[in-house]
């Protein structure tokens, strides 16, 4: 009863790295000396976790509260550890939404911050960065500043997408959208094959703020690619119900599935949930914002459905010049690979961000989820080369197994990443297994 | 409900805090810090759209001198309060008690001595009104005499006696007390220990609480699965006991 095991932490994937993290409301004080801040671990592989057992990790979720918020222009500051689910619950009645938002409300500003993440609606909002007022900063020498488009615009730019590199997010401040209701008004289309799914997106673009849907990509030859699109927009007064959404309880998911049970657990939970309930070839209708935008969320722990071994997700951009050819010689490629699933998530990102290292860029992104295998990293290495040589790239916060060399080369804006990192942090003090791996640090 | 909080700035006491924020009702917050508690302040008022600047006071569970001037401004502020809620405590591990007995002393005075101190002022004032709320957090390390635990246990089971003691004689009178052992909660007080399984999330345990209070419980375990691992250590022979660290 004793024996005292080496604490783990581990990202969304469940692959586990020797560490602990410090909890504690004052983020002034649990960063002071920690190299990494972390929020509700909702990234996919290393870069929330630790470059060795002793590193200290702050754990921000507790610092959430709501400094100031403005009722008449929508701004809010707020303690980085907020999240997501919090900021929805208070500012959705009172009409306002997060200008963009991720397929899990299971985050932390911070991390929104520190990951600029993107949403359905990027082609038209962008990126969250892109919304960023402002930032309170904890630097690597435990000095804290205050920066934005005006102050400290390297440091600012370089902290948005920076993989908390830069310094510990304390503070942000945000500039929210008003929404009409807080419903959605859906129109979702049941797709044949991969051509038309990427017509059916441009179209949908063009019609809706909101886009995405995914592709089956285990079915090979002419319906390769059949798949689902949604689209939809906020609901106007008169379409929505009365009565606000209704609170829904979450399940967890009790236990770990042993390992052979599901090669792709969240394709086949998707296929359950959404694919045998879409019958019709198109469906509209106002639907909950949480079946729109956090489907995966209704089940708590869902990871737990990789088994213990875990899993990561190959998520990159192909930009639009390579055209929709690149796309179907990647699905091609990664289903020759064998990592092709039955749930590839598809969407077109508009145009690159000013986050030095934000991920999206004008262009397809495709997303999969592939449980760890021994040939995972030949599978990601053969992926990361067909995306370098098709001029896209990956995306750090899903990322557990690109190589440094691969990242080196799909990343021109690195140099610059870099050298504000030499300006902010010379020591290179702070640092996570992520930045060990893809930036070289030292371990 | 018009709420004090003494501990409303950190921990399951914020979480209390702004889930009765959240569905409107009024709350003063107490604690040790006047910055903090202004911005803990800003944040109640941010989380509903008719929210009033919400007061708060400087409250130190160490000096007892203090307490009937910050519950005077707290009556005032919300224009007589109808709840309170006392999560505010100490917490040091056995061994650092051990090795410091002004440490155990300063515990034992805050957690037990000086918060029966407080109760019994916000009795007066309830009971002059014809009664009210009063929500305090014992914890599930005073139900048993245990290693671990065995100065912080005692202070949290005396303060659980007081309080059942205090619904026994004034629930009649119209005071409703709700004495709350929390298991293990995920929070600042317990960040290092390795939680065990049923582990809480603050937020989960906060939701508990208020309903409790609304439904006017005087003994609720949260989370839920904690009455039944207390039942089976409750039971255990001393002799058990004497041999096993927990
Ligand atoms: C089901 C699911 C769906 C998702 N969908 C999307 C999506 O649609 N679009 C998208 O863009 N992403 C998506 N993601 C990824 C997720 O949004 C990001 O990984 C996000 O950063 C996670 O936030 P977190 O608070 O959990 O951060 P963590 O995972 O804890 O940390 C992520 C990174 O942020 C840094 N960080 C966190 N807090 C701070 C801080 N206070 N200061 C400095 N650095 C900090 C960490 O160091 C780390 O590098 C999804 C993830 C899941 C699990
Ligand atoms: N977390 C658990 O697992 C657990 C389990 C059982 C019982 N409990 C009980 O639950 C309650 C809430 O704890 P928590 O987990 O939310 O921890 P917490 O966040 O540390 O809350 C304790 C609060 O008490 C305050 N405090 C300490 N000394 C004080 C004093 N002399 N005067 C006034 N305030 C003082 C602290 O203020 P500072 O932060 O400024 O010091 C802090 O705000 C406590 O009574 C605790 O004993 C907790």
């Amino acid at each position: 009863m004793t024996l005292r095991a080496q604490p783990m932490l581990t990202g969304w994937g469940r692959l586990p790295a020797p560490g602990t993290e410090v909890i504690g409301e004052h983020l002034e004080t649990i960063t002071r000396g920690a190299v990494l801040s972390r929020g509700l671990g909702r990234s996919y592989g290393d870069s929330s976790l630790p470059a060795i057992a002793s590193d200290r990790v702050a754990g921000t979720r507790l610092a959430n509260r709501i400094l100031a918020f403005n009722g008449e222009t929508g701004v809010y500051r707020a303690e980085a550890g907020i999240s997501l689910l919090d900021l929805n619950r208070v500012f959705m009645p009172q009409g306002w939404f997060t200008p963009v938002t991720p397929g899990t409300k299971f985050v932390t500003l911070g991390g929104m911050v520190a990951s600029d993440v993107h949403g359905k609606n990027h082609h038209v909002a962008g990126c969250f960065g892109e919304h960023v007022r402002a930032l309170r900063i904890c630097l690597a020498d435990n000095n804290i500043v205050e920066c934005s488009a005006e102050q400290y615009p390297d440091l600012f730019y370089a902290t948005i997408g920076g993989m908390g590199l830069l310094g510990h997010i304390l503070e942000v401040e945000v500039a929210m959208h008003r929404i009409s209701s807080p419903w959605i008004w859906q129109e979702s289309e049941r797709v044949p094959n991969i051509q038309e799914y990427l017509a059916s997106l441009e179209r949908g673009a063009r019609a809706f703020p909101m886009t995405s849907g995914w592709i089956d990509c285990l079915n090979r030859g002419r319906s390769m690619g059949r798949g689902i699109l949604f689209a939809g927009r906020w609901a106007s007064k008169d379409e929505a119900p009365s009565e606000p959404p209704p609170e829904k309880k979450p399940l967890t998911f009790p236990f770990n599935l042993p390992n052979w049970a599901l090669n792709n657990f969240t394709g086949q939970m998707f296929n359950r949930l959404v694919y045998y309930k879409h019958a019709s070839k198109t469906a509209k209708g106002v639907i909950h914002p949480d079946g729109f935008f956090y489907p995966l969320d209704v089940i708590l722990e869902w990871n737990r459905g990789y088994g213990t071994r875990g899993f990561t997700q190959y998520q990159c951009v192909l930009p639009r010049a390579a055209g929709p050819k690149a796309v179907l010689e990647f699905m091609d490629r990664l289903t020759k690979l064998g990592g092709a699933s039955p749930l590839c998530v598809i969407k077109d990102c508009g145009p690159e961000g000013k986050g030095l290292l934000s991920f999206p860029l004008e262009g397809t992104s495709i997303a999969i989820d592939m449980a760890i295998s021994p040939s995972i990293q030949r599978i990601v290495d053969s992926l990361n080369e067909f995306v370098i040589a098709a001029g896209g790239r990956i995306y750090l916060t899903k990322d557990r197994f690109t190589r440094a060399d691969h990242f080196r080369a799909m990343e021109p804006r690195l140099d610059k990443f870099l050298a504000a990192r030499a300006k902010w942090d010379p020591k290179r003090r702070l640092r996570s297994a992520q930045s060990v791996r893809i930036l070289g640090d030292k371990e | 409900m018009k709420a004090v909080v003494l501990g409303g700035t950190t921990g399951i006491g914020r979480a209390i805090a702004q889930q009765l924020a959240e569905r409107g009702d009024s709350v003063f917050l107490m604690g040790l810090d006047e910055a903090d508690l202004a911005r803990s302040a800003a944040d109640l008022k941010a989380r509903h759209p008719r929210q009033e600047n919400v007061g708060f006071a400087v409250c130190d569970l160490e000096h007892p001198d203090g307490f009937a001037l910050a519950l005077d401004t707290a009556d005032k502020t919300l224009s007589n309060f109808d709840s309170v809620v006392v999560t505010a405590a100490m917490f040091a591990s056995q061994d650092a008690l051990e090795a410091d007995v002004e440490l155990t002393r300063r515990l034992v005075t805050v957690n037990f001595a000086n918060t029966v101190v407080f109760c019994e002022h916000v009795r007066k004032r309830l009971l002059s009104r014809g009664g009210g709320r009063l929500a305090v957090f014992s914890s599930v390390a005073g139900d048993r005499g245990r290693k671990p635990v065995a100065i912080y246990g005692s202070s949290k089971g005396g303060l659980a006696v007081y309080l059942e003691a205090l619904d026994h004689r004034f629930n009649a009178a119209g005071l409703s007390v709700l004495c709350v052992k929390p298991g293990f909660v995920k929070t600042g007080m317990t960040a290092g220990l390795k939680p065990p399984p049923f582990a809480g999330e603050p937020a989960q345990v906060a939701r508990d609480v208020i309903r409790a209070m609304d439904r006017k419980k005087a003994l609720i375990y949260t989370p839920r699965m904690w009455a039944l691992v207390m039942l089976v250590i409750r039971s255990l022979p001393r002799f058990v006991m004497r041999k096993i660290n927990f």
